[in-house]
């Protein structure tokens, strides 16, 4: 495949091209589900495709296809470049690409068990086993269970001389069950919600999740819902669990830093930001115990934000994005690190698949682990502590935002006094994290997956990796939908 | 791809699968070339195209059935052997049913060669037009332009052959101004239905009158929802309107369906020969696609089935059944909400003061069985008084009821085309709502 690469590029960068980049993608995936006690979905899917991506007397043009003939590449070549030149037709402003070391590297992302090499006969049998336990409950009415797998093997060149070679496997499983009584609908998920746990693994990930021992919790909490007190309404001291906390981190920390979005280029779709150039370094983002980074270096951990390289060929870097609370950091790309004044893009340009152009995407943005113990968390006289996402939603500038939990429990010096239905907090982004009170600690966090990140146009869906530990916010405003 | 490509292909899976002792074999192929130019800061900043294709294998064994997919047609007897492994690894369904019988489909007309053979400098001189229209207005411009020509074709052993080609194209652009925007999109099957200098003007002009936005306090408010806010708002329960989720309980249907949930002026159908529709006329097993009269005068009437619900239930399939094997039974795709006659200046004016809303945004569900969702307004939110826009305001918060909306609707344009990105395409009237909650307000 690397041969078909430089042969490719080779084509690419003739004929006065400023800049070229290929990338060639070979997936194969499988999914596997059940509901209610019977398998839904056995399927396997492979693929693979070339992207082209030009720049042409100051022009961008990008084309892909999955002929991977000379034939078909020469014909992706020849569109990129009369896309490029009809770029410049209204040209924006001149691109200056950051420089960026030369890079003929391979890597791949750890793998313990592959997850393709266990017969899908064993993994049904799992899934099933889990899907029964669920359905032990008399009152459970609809159960969900389900596993995901792919593997990803690209080869990147660029015209400045990058050749690059990645593997990474990413696995995925979680488990849900619905109970459905007098016109209320409620739901608990297992290891999150919306498909459960993602991250850079094999198999090992479904064996460490063991869903079989948490689904009988799952259907009584379902159950229990149904005679729960609705969540009171008013300011209170919130607690969060550390799947929940990993999305508000995604929506109101992750999305804002992306540089693209603060420099207008998803005005018309995703949005643009609240952090404007003006707030670098300057904007109080959060409490002194805030600080959250950027990074997909391995070390970092399994996150769907890992990787040897992006895919414009810069190296995985770990950056500062709020420091003590200081808004530090924006996530960048060759062409967007100037606007900041970095020499260097911090690594962020990722694609979706071969048919897709790379865009500024979330690595792993991450809330690095506080000091406090579970115990010292929950040691309050009063507060709500919420579990499991159920829903989100924030404004395109990514001020105000409103999520709601599956579940709740109203907390009294440590104790869970009683469970909460249909709860929801809401507030403005700076003001939630600038009211952080405690943070957990390293024994208590977690990578978390979000597998299903849309931005751009076309849309590309992508994986980014959010660790976070259960933390503690004063005076939020909390209620019941 | 050609039919002959298709049969060609489709035999090799065939025989593989007979080699093998299987000899029920479905096969769905799909083809697509799809370019989008994008802009923003008033200029290209992404333009891109991209073509593939793809052919996915279905086996069925007894009462086991598993699918494997490739986009490398050198590979064709590998995935129908991926398949077979993988159906007789699965465990028997019940539900399965035989592969579908040939059946007659009417086709529709959904091609438009222009369209098909749009060039990227045809879009990037269109898109210099719309960008030179907002930013005369001293305004920001940022959108796409994409065109798209696509076919899928779905055979199986049992003799069944469908195919349907179609073209699309889709224009958006937000204008923006120190502190305000404006939006439009409009999606059409030919590109030529497109006027992206009328939709420039139309978002230059609600950034120009939505500048100094003023705050509002949240509450109830009467408002008048676009087109496209009707459709991101109301294509939000669809997903519930099948009878699988109706059968597994998680729908809002459940025990619901003799009930007026909506007001006696709302009737809702799925169309896939609505001359503003696009979309094939077949399901994923091949089945002829109906119109279905999904809520009549408010009240819930016919639901879609795929096959094994259809048989469950006594019932005739009616063309929206998924691709197997399925987790969601069934889906909608072409809807048809029937509207009224009012004029957008009859509407304002019937108005009188209220919220005027162009477009929502990141809607997500709060409450499953009542339908509540969260979301935000955008691009476009104004003051209305005695009929007439008076400025802009910040964006709000709701959460409010579809339900609930649907019983306070008090008037309706004619219906329209209506593109928005928190639902699929719909043809939907603007709606005059009631009461319509507003809980927070944000800080622009």
């Amino acid at each position: 495949m690397q041969q078909i690469v430089l042969r490719a590029l080779d084509l690419a960068t003739q004929n006065g091209v400023q800049y070229a980049d290929v990338r060639l993608v070979e997936s194969r995936s499988q999914d596997l589900s059940t509901r209610n006690g019977r398998v839904s979905q056995v399927a396997d899917t492979e693929s693979a495709g070339i992207g082209i991506r030009l720049l042409v007397d100051g022009g961008w043009g990008f084309a892909a296809t999955d002929d991977l003939t000379p034939a078909g590449i020469e014909k992706a070549i020849s569109k990129a470049r009369a896309i490029a030149k009809a770029s410049t037709l209204a040209l924006g402003s001149a691109v200056r690409l950051a420089p960026e070391p030369v890079h003929q590297a391979s890597w791949a992302s750890p793998c313990v068990v592959d997850p393709l090499s266990i017969p899908v006969s064993q993994k049904l049998a799992h899934l099933l086993a889990v899907d029964e336990a669920m359905r032990a409950h008399k009152a459970v009415t609809l159960t969900e269970t389900s596993f995901h797998t792919t593997r990803t093997r690209q080869w990147f060149a660029n015209s400045e001389g990058s050749v690059i070679a990645q593997t990474r496997t990413m696995t995925g499983a979680g488990c849900a069950c619905h109970v459905f009584q007098d016109g209320d609908l409620q739901k608990r998920s297992y290891p999150n919600s919306f498909g459960g746990q993602y991250q850079l693994k094999g198999w090992e990930l479904v064996e460490e999740l063991d869903m079989l021992a948490h689904a009988p919790r799952l259907a009584e909490e379902a159950a229990a819902l149904h005679a729960a007190d609705v969540c009171p309404t008013g300011e209170f001291t919130l607690i969060l669990d550390s799947s929940q906390l990993g999305l508000q981190i995604h929506e109101s920390i992750g999305h804002p830093i992306e540089l693209d979005r603060v420099l207008g280029s998803e005005a018309n779709y995703a949005g643009m930001s609240f952090l404007t150039l003006d707030q670098l370094r300057s904007l109080r983002y959060g409490s002194p115990l805030v600080h959250v980074v950027s990074d997909a270096t391995e070390t970092h951990g399994p996150g769907l934000g890992t990787f040897g390289f992006d895919d414009e060929g810069v190296a995985a870097q770990r950056t500062d994005i709020i420091r003590e609370g200081l808004f530090t950091g924006y996530l960048t790309s060759r062409e967007t690190a100037g606007a900041v004044g970095e020499g260097r893009s911090n690594g962020c340009l990722r694609a979706a698949n071969w048919d897709r152009l790379p865009l500024i995407r979330m690595t792993n943005t991450s809330l690095e682990p506080g000091t406090s113990s579970l115990e010292e968390l929950f040691d309050v006289p009063h507060a709500i502590y919420m579990e499991t996402n159920k829903s989100w939603s924030i404004d395109d500038k990514r001020y105000n935002f409103q999520f709601g939990c599956e579940v709740a429990w109203e907390i009294r010096y440590g104790k869970r006094v009683r469970m909460l239905k249909n709860p929801v907090y809401s507030g403005i982004s700076t003001q939630f994290w600038n009211a952080c009170e405690a943070i957990g600690n390293r024994d208590n966090w977690t990578l978390w997956g979000v597998p299903n990140c849309g931005k751009g146009q076309p849309e590309q869906v992508m994986g980014t990796g959010h660790g976070a530990s259960p933390s503690r916010f004063g005076r939020i405003a909390v209620g019941s939908l | 791809m050609t039919d002959t490509q298709a049969r060609e292909w489709f035999d090799i899976a065939r025989v593989e699968a007979r080699a093998y002792g299987v000899h029920d074999v479905e096969v769905y192929l799909a083809a697509e070339e799809s370019s989008l130019t994008r802009f923003a800061n008033n200029g290209i900043h992404q333009n891109v195209s991209e073509e593939s294709r793809a052919i996915s294998i279905r086996v069925a064994i007894g009462q086991r059935t598993a699918r494997a997919t490739t986009n490398r047609f050198a590979n064709i007897r590998e995935a129908t052997k991926s398949a077979i492994a993988l159906a007789r690894a699965s465990e028997p369904d019940a539900n399965l049913l035989a592969l579908y019988e040939p059946s007659p489909v009417t086709p529709v007309m959904r091609w438009d060669e222009a369209t098909a053979a749009y060039s990227p400098q045809v879009r990037a001189e269109a898109v210099r037009e719309a960008i030179a229209c907002v930013a005369t207005a001293g305004q920001v411009a940022a959108g796409i332009f994409e065109t798209s020509r696509s076919s899928q074709i779905l055979v199986n052993s049992n003799g069944v052959f469908v195919r349907h080609d179609e073209t699309g194209a889709t224009f958006s652009i937000t204008a923006t101004a120190a502190d305000s925007s404006g939006w439009a999109k409009a999606s059409a099957v030919s590109a030529g239905d497109l006027d992206p200098v009328r939709l420039a003007r139309s978002a230059a002009e609600k950034a120009a009158h939505s500048a100094k936005p003023r705050r509002m306090e949240p509450g109830k408010y009467r408002v008048l929802l676009e087109p496209a806010a009707v459709l991101d708002f109301v294509g939000q329960i669809f997903g519930d309107c099948t009878a699988t989720a109706i059968e597994e309980e998680r729908s809002f249907l459940t025990g619901r369906l003799d009930q007026q949930l909506f007001g006696k002026n709302i009737s809702i159908y799925d169309d896939v020969r609505h001359p503003l529709q696009d979309g094939a006329p077949f399901d994923g097993e091949g089945v002829p696609r109906q119109t279905l009269t999904l809520f009549a005068d408010g009240v819930p009437g016919e639901m879609p089935y795929g096959r094994a619900a259809a048989l469950r239930a006594g019932r005739t399939p009616t063309g929206h059944g998924s691709s197997l094997p399925s987790e969601g039974g069934e889906s909608v795709g072409n809807i048809v909400i029937a509207g009224g006659t009012e004029s957008r200046e009859a509407l304002l004016a019937k108005l009188g003061t209220g919220v005027l809303v162009t477009r929502l945004w990141y809607i997500r569900e709060v409450d499953p069985f009542r339908k509540v969702m969260t979301g935000m307004t955008r691009d476009g939110t104004f003051l209305v008084e005695d009929g007439q826009i008076v400025c802009g305001l910040h964006n709000f918060r709701f959460n409010e009821s579809v339900i609930d909306v649907l019983h306070r609707v008090e008037a309706m344009s004619a219906p329209e085309r209506g593109s928005g990105e928190e639902a699929f395409d719909m043809v939907v009237p603007a709606m005059l709502v009631n009461d319509f909650s507003f809980n927070e307000v944000t800080l622009f």
